[in-house]
């Protein structure tokens, strides 16, 4: 029992900022920064700031860059992951050293180095600079080369005897297989993309190229007074529902991908 | 023979083949930017300087003369003392009660993950409004008990702190599922041995639970300390690295010198010093710690 109380009690104290923000985007300006909470509920903060910044163009550069990466991501990581799973080649163990150190240094640390990479391409400024720094996820590959490995060696032997190609294999026996890990990975992938912000900040400076996180930024800043409260928390939850709403109905799967994907270290 | 060579050139070119995509993008945004940076550090290049001078280790003995690196580098060391083993712990216990919990399991799990759905600048701005004086919930809480108003992130001594109770807010339930997965993994009948041998809760937890989780502890502690050195959008928002560098850290400093003061060759050694310092805590904890693990 108390054990239980102590659980719930931690989980509310969780939604509190949540609950906080949802709260001041519904209030009219007035009272938002009073305590009262029944002062009239209203939409007019978040029909405003949707009128404010060209939200709408910064929704579409968001889904199109996190959609362009994972269907990148997903072809590489499942050539690699096989590669290194099943495929028996010379200095497979020096390449996969290589790869380990990806996961410790983040392309987010080389942020100083990547500008000048894209800069010598001459990409900034255009999303695909946005996206191509993790066109490759170690990450993925890891957790995608750990379920590869859990499939009977058998299935692939069997479909070899009836003289099916390694890549027939590939994709008919291995890919959907493995499909609890591909969710997986596409929630890390997207929710890490569409939350980026210092990234896409740095390599571009055009309205049409910004993504949300960075337009959600821009107004924060341009509204300093404690009044603007509710027009800022209006665009915090105009950017964050889309996920929130996305999360809350696949929850049971969410979870559950991640808890059968084999991620344990 | 021969037919044993074709083989494995066959062999040999489709593994090399299916990772080469993942190759050349892990060489152009990994390596070929490391190399860049530990050659840019040995230049001095900035606004006084706009052609690059040859300084040798000229940047890493001026970093050590200068204050706010070393001020922003033991920032970090804080930092991430102060939000590792806090989030850790506090995901392990968030794991041991949605794991049991039957009813209201799945709120719980809502509650103490929907902090990672959120973009980090929207978690930015949540807590800068709960920090705000007379406005913001936890100001006010503060000014309750310190009976007089109080500015939590304008103020040196209160602003790490601030920091670092929203950083473990949010990674917390980011670890919880990690640890979920490994406590699935654990055999049931192993619980219902030790509890047919009089072993209590507390016990269980401690001699089952924990040993067998060590490789998620391992796994999680790896991310916890990499994303303790990457934070940085908090900070663009929050505090720009203020109030007097008392909450800058080093990848914020990394960015304000390239960017805003455009030091080229001190953010190039800084970009270095920072590698070198993750990946030697990272080899540290995988060939230190994994000695000590108790594998299945």
């Amino acid at each position: 029992m108390l054990w239980h109380g102590m659980g719930f009690a931690f989980a509310a104290l969780w939604i509190i900022p949540f609950v906080w923000v949802a709260r001041t985007a519904f209030l009219p300006k007035e009272s938002a920064i009073t305590s009262g909470w029944f002062q009239g509920w209203t939409f007019d903060n978040l029909i405003n700031v949707w009128h404010a910044a060209p939200f709408g163009q910064y929704f579409l550069n968001t889904l199109l860059v996190c959609g362009v990466v994972l269907a990148v991501q997903f072809v590489t990581l499942t050539m690699a992951a096989y590669a290194f799973a099943r495929v028996r080649f010379a200095g497979r163990d020096l390449i996969f050293l290589l790869f380990l150190v990806q996961i410790m240094v983040p392309p987010d640390i080389l942020i100083f180095s990547n500008y000048q990479v894209l800069n010598e391409m001459g990409l900034l400024d255009t999303k695909l600079a946005i996206m191509l720094p993790y066109f490759a996820s170690s990450f993925g590959i890891f957790l995608l080369r750990q379920s590869f490995k859990q499939l009977p060696y058998e299935l692939e032997e069997a479909a070899c005897v009836e003289g099916a190609s390694r890549l027939h294999i590939l994709s008919r026996i291995y890919v959907p297989l493995s499909r609890p890990v591909y969710v997986s990975f596409a929630i890390v992938s997207v929710s890490f993309h569409w939350n980026d912000f210092l990234w896409p900040l740095i390599v571009t400076n055009s309205d049409s190229n910004r993504l949300l996180t960075v337009g959600l930024a821009m107004f924060a800043k341009s509204t300093e007074s404690g009044a603007q409260w509710s027009d800022v928390s209006a665009a915090t939850l105009i950017v964050a529902a889309p996920l929130m709403v996305g999360f809350l109905l696949f929850q049971r799967q969410v979870i559950g991908s991640f808890m059968h994907s084999g991620i344990k270290g | 023979m021969g037919a044993g060579w074709t083989g494995k050139l066959k062999r040999n070119g489709f593994g090399w083949g299916l990772i080469l995509p993942s190759l050349l993008f892990l060489c152009l945004f990994t390596y070929y930017p490391m190399l860049k940076a530990a050659w840019l550090s040995l230049y001095e290049q900035n606004l006084a300087t706009p052609e690059p001078v040859f300084v040798g280790l000229g940047n890493y003995a001026n970093l050590l003369k200068d204050p706010v690196f070393l001020k922003v580098f033991g920032n970090n060391i804080w930092f991430a003392v102060g939000t590792v083993p806090a989030s850790l712990g506090l995901a392990f216990l968030m794991a041991l009660f949605a794991d049991k919990a039957i009813k209201g399991r799945a709120i719980a799990r809502l509650a103490f993950f929907y902090p990672n759905m959120i973009p980090m600048i929207a978690v930015a701005n949540i807590w800068l409004f709960l920090y705000t004086p007379h406005f913001g919930l936890f100001a006010r809480l503060a000014a309750w008990i310190a009976d007089q108003p109080v500015n939590l992130l304008g103020t040196p001594d209160t602003v790490m702190g601030a920091l670092i109770v929203m950083m473990i807010w949010k990674e917390a339930g980011y670890f919880m599922i990690f640890y979920l997965a490994g406590m699935q993994q654990i055999p049931k009948d192993l619980y219902e041995a030790a509890a047919v041998h009089g072993v209590g809760t507390w016990a269980s937890i401690r001699r089952i639970t924990i040993p067998l989780t060590m490789p998620t502890t391992l796994f999680v502690a790896v991310i916890a300390v990499t994303n303790s050195f990457k934070l940085v959008d908090h900070l663009w928002i929050m505090t720009k690295g203020g109030p007097n560098h008392a909450s800058n850290l080093l990848l914020y400093y990394i960015y304000e010198t390239s960017f805003n003061f455009y030091d080229q060759g001190m953010a190039a050694a800084m970009t270095v010093v920072m590698i070198a310092l993750l990946l030697l805590i990272s080899s540290l904890q995988f060939f230190g710690w994994d000695r000590k693990i108790h594998y299945e």
